[in-house]
């Protein structure tokens, strides 16, 4: 009897490697060693172009120049940095929220064409992200459909505006409403603090990045929604029955039932939101690259710009690196606030 | 049923509010989805009209002259072959990836084999490295073997993902022990039961892992991007349309654009209205539940 057991174990332990092998062959050639070389030559000068050998080894330079150092390349790091933040910041609180409540209302009981909706919210979701671009691109110019939309709407008081040409922030406009400029700001706002003013710090999202924005948002919503429906289906219909029967009004089954009972696909949700923020990239390559004025310079961008486009591939390892490093604590915090949220 | 009524009655809520609150959300509803669905359609209507027509009256929804031109165009600029690679690398990439998820995944969940936790945890940790992050080290890899410029490194890399490894291994958790032994005590192998009796069972998770790497594969921009830099023959639909939009400048002939971006869109969305079970299916899958 022991030896069977000792041949069965030797049996699943052949059987379990072989099923492994493919899968475990092209993780390790193309995932895990990569890491490593990644990890090695974002402390070398690497161009990308030479032999990979024959990189020099510059010890802790990458990151002092991105970090600690005056002049253009840390400029450009927390430029990108800004510009990611101010979309994630955007982007990820109007899409959870759009998502959530077109799935409340989609989950309905007596609403009928269900199936519909859920199609044509969800279709965007699956498109090519480069023709969705190029699409807004076409959408977005001076005499396009959203312009003339917003003229619509606001009677013709709207001003159209070339939207990926348009370098003015969004906080700039606002404070330029209340006679606030770059010329008549307080010392304080002209002062350097790594490598950006503060004036410019407070731009918020360039009109060019509000563009992509508003694209991002459009077609990550039926995502998001889904997941919701998802979890919403599986919320019994009793416990919403119940709570009407008491006499629970609307805005009450939501906050009270609904959102307590959703918390752990919200998590899911904003982390999966703030994963895809922090790497916007295709929108970007296609419709602005990076411009006007470095303002829709993300992150991910950035990267691609210095490994692949100026030969900084050295550079270029060292500023993804810490990319991983910001989405990584971004998500560790936001767990432990929606933890402690729960109590 | 009876329920409804019972607590309609009870809160007394006016029918015609009620009404009102349907109609307000039927009309709500339709404007959202005319928000999602009307930018297809003008690109649909724009890619048949002429070039000053787009510039004259770009959100006219009719074409004033019907032209085929931005479709003669891409067509010229080689749309066919790209379409041809997408398609191809996307089948190999969804073929190979369903097969290698599904040993691995059998694998991982049902043989107890020394280090099976270990493996699992690294692979699934991968999945939290964003791909922008593995763009760099991917290029270093593929530079060293020499498969920049190639259907292989276009291919390899993708042919096994730890999403596929996940999705398959949530799946197999789920299957009752008892229908793979029956299978083991009648003699067979392990490679047999999978093949004959696993696999089959897991035709939904492999439904939905086609559809996600079919999909994936086909709109995939980042990594065809780093590794065609010159061998234009190469280019998939999205590398080739990027591409088009960099090579024009600033006059952009949004017919031909817009028809590429149609033809890159046209096959997902045939896949999506005849499959689109599966993907809310897979969707589910992903993560929710686990």
């Amino acid at each position: 009897m022991a030896t069977g057991i000792k041949q069965q174990d030797r049996q699943d332990a052949i059987a379990g490697w072989g099923f492994m092998t493919p899968a475990l062959i092209l993780f390790a050639v193309f995932v895990f060693i990569p890491i490593f070389f990644a990890i090695y030559f974002s402390f070398t000068d690497w161009n990308g172009i030479s032999p990979p050998a024959e990189a020099k080894f510059v010890g802790f330079d990458n990151f002092r120049v991105l970090l600690f150092e005056d002049g253009i390349r840390r400029a450009d790091f927390f430029k990108a940095l800004k510009n990611t933040a101010y979309f994630s910041l955007g982007v990820v609180p109007t899409q959870t929220a759009l998502a959530l409540l077109l799935a409340v209302i989609v989950n309905q009981r007596r609403l009928r064409f269900k199936s519909f909706f859920r199609t044509a919210y969800y279709f965007p979701s699956i498109t090519s992200s480069i023709a969705i671009s190029m699409l807004f691109l076409f959408l977005y110019q001076k005499n396009g459909l959203v312009n003339q939309v917003l003229q619509t709407i606001t009677f013709g008081a709207w001003e159209p505006i070339a939207w990926m040409a348009d370098p003015r922030g969004l906080f700039h406009i606002i404070f330029g409403w209340f006679g606030l400029t770059l010329e008549t700001a307080p010392a304080w706002m002209q002062a350097n603090v790594l490598s950006l003013s503060v004036w410019d710090w407070l731009s918020g999202p360039s009109v060019a990045l509000m563009g992509i924005m508003i694209l991002n948002t459009w077609t990550t919503i039926g995502t998001m929604m889904v997941i919701f429906l998802a979890a919403l289906q599986d919320v019994p219909r009793e416990v919403y029955e119940a709570s009407e029967m008491d006499g629970a009004n609307a805005r009450q089954i939501f906050f009270k039932i609904t959102l307590p009972l959703v918390r752990p696909t919200l998590f899911f949700v904003v982390t999966l939101g703030l994963i895809g923020t922090f790497q916007v990239f295709d929108q970007v390559y296609v419709m602005s690259s990076g411009g006007p004025a470095k303002t829709t310079l993300t992150v991910a961008y950035l990267v691609y710009r210095n490994g692949f486009t100026n030969s900084q591939m050295g550079l270029a390892a060292a500023i993804a690196l810490l990319l991983f490093a910001i989405i990584f604590t971004l998500t560790l915090v936001q767990r432990r606030i929606t933890e402690g949220k729960k109590e | 049923m009876t329920a409804s009524s019972t607590y309609t009655s009870v809160r007394q809520v006016s029918p015609w509010r009620e009404n009102l609150r349907l109609v307000l959300s039927y009309a709500l509803l339709f404007l959202i989805a005319l928000i999602f669905l009307y930018p297809f359609v003008l690109a649909i209507s724009t890619s048949f009209k002429t070039l000053p027509e787009i510039n004259e009256r770009p959100v006219a929804l009719i074409p004033q002259t019907f032209t085929l031109e931005g479709y003669q165009r891409m067509f010229a600029l080689n749309v066919g072959r790209w379409a041809f690679n997408s398609f191809l690398i996307a089948t190999i990439v969804t073929v190979s990836n369903v097969l290698f998820s599904g040993l691995a995944g059998y694998a991982l969940t049902r043989i107890a084999f020394p280090g099976s936790r270990f493996v699992f945890l690294a692979i699934i940790g991968t999945m939290m490295i964003p791909g922008i992050v593995q763009l760099i080290p991917m290029f270093i890899v593929l530079k060293s073997l020499n498969m920049i410029d190639s259907y292989s490194g276009l291919i390899v890399p993708k042919m096994v993902t730890a999403f596929g490894i996940f999705l398959m291994a949530q799946f197999f958790e789920a299957i009752p022990r008892e229908i793979e032994e029956a299978a083991r005590i009648d003699g067979a192998s392990r490679f047999r039961t999978f093949f004959q009796v696993v696999l089959p069972l897991a035709r939904p998770a492999i439904v939905a892992l086609v559809i996600f790497s079919f999909q994936g594969s086909w709109n995939e921009f980042m990594h065809p991007l780093i590794v065609i830099t010159t061998n234009q023959d190469l280019y998939t639909l999205p590398l080739g349309l990027a591409f088009l939009r960099g090579g024009l400048g600033q006059n952009l002939q949004w017919n031909a654009l817009l028809a590429g971006s149609m033809l890159t869109t046209l096959p997902m969305a045939l896949i999506f209205l005849f499959f689109q079970r599966y993907f809310i299916e897979g969707i589910s899958y992903s993560g929710v539940k686990g």
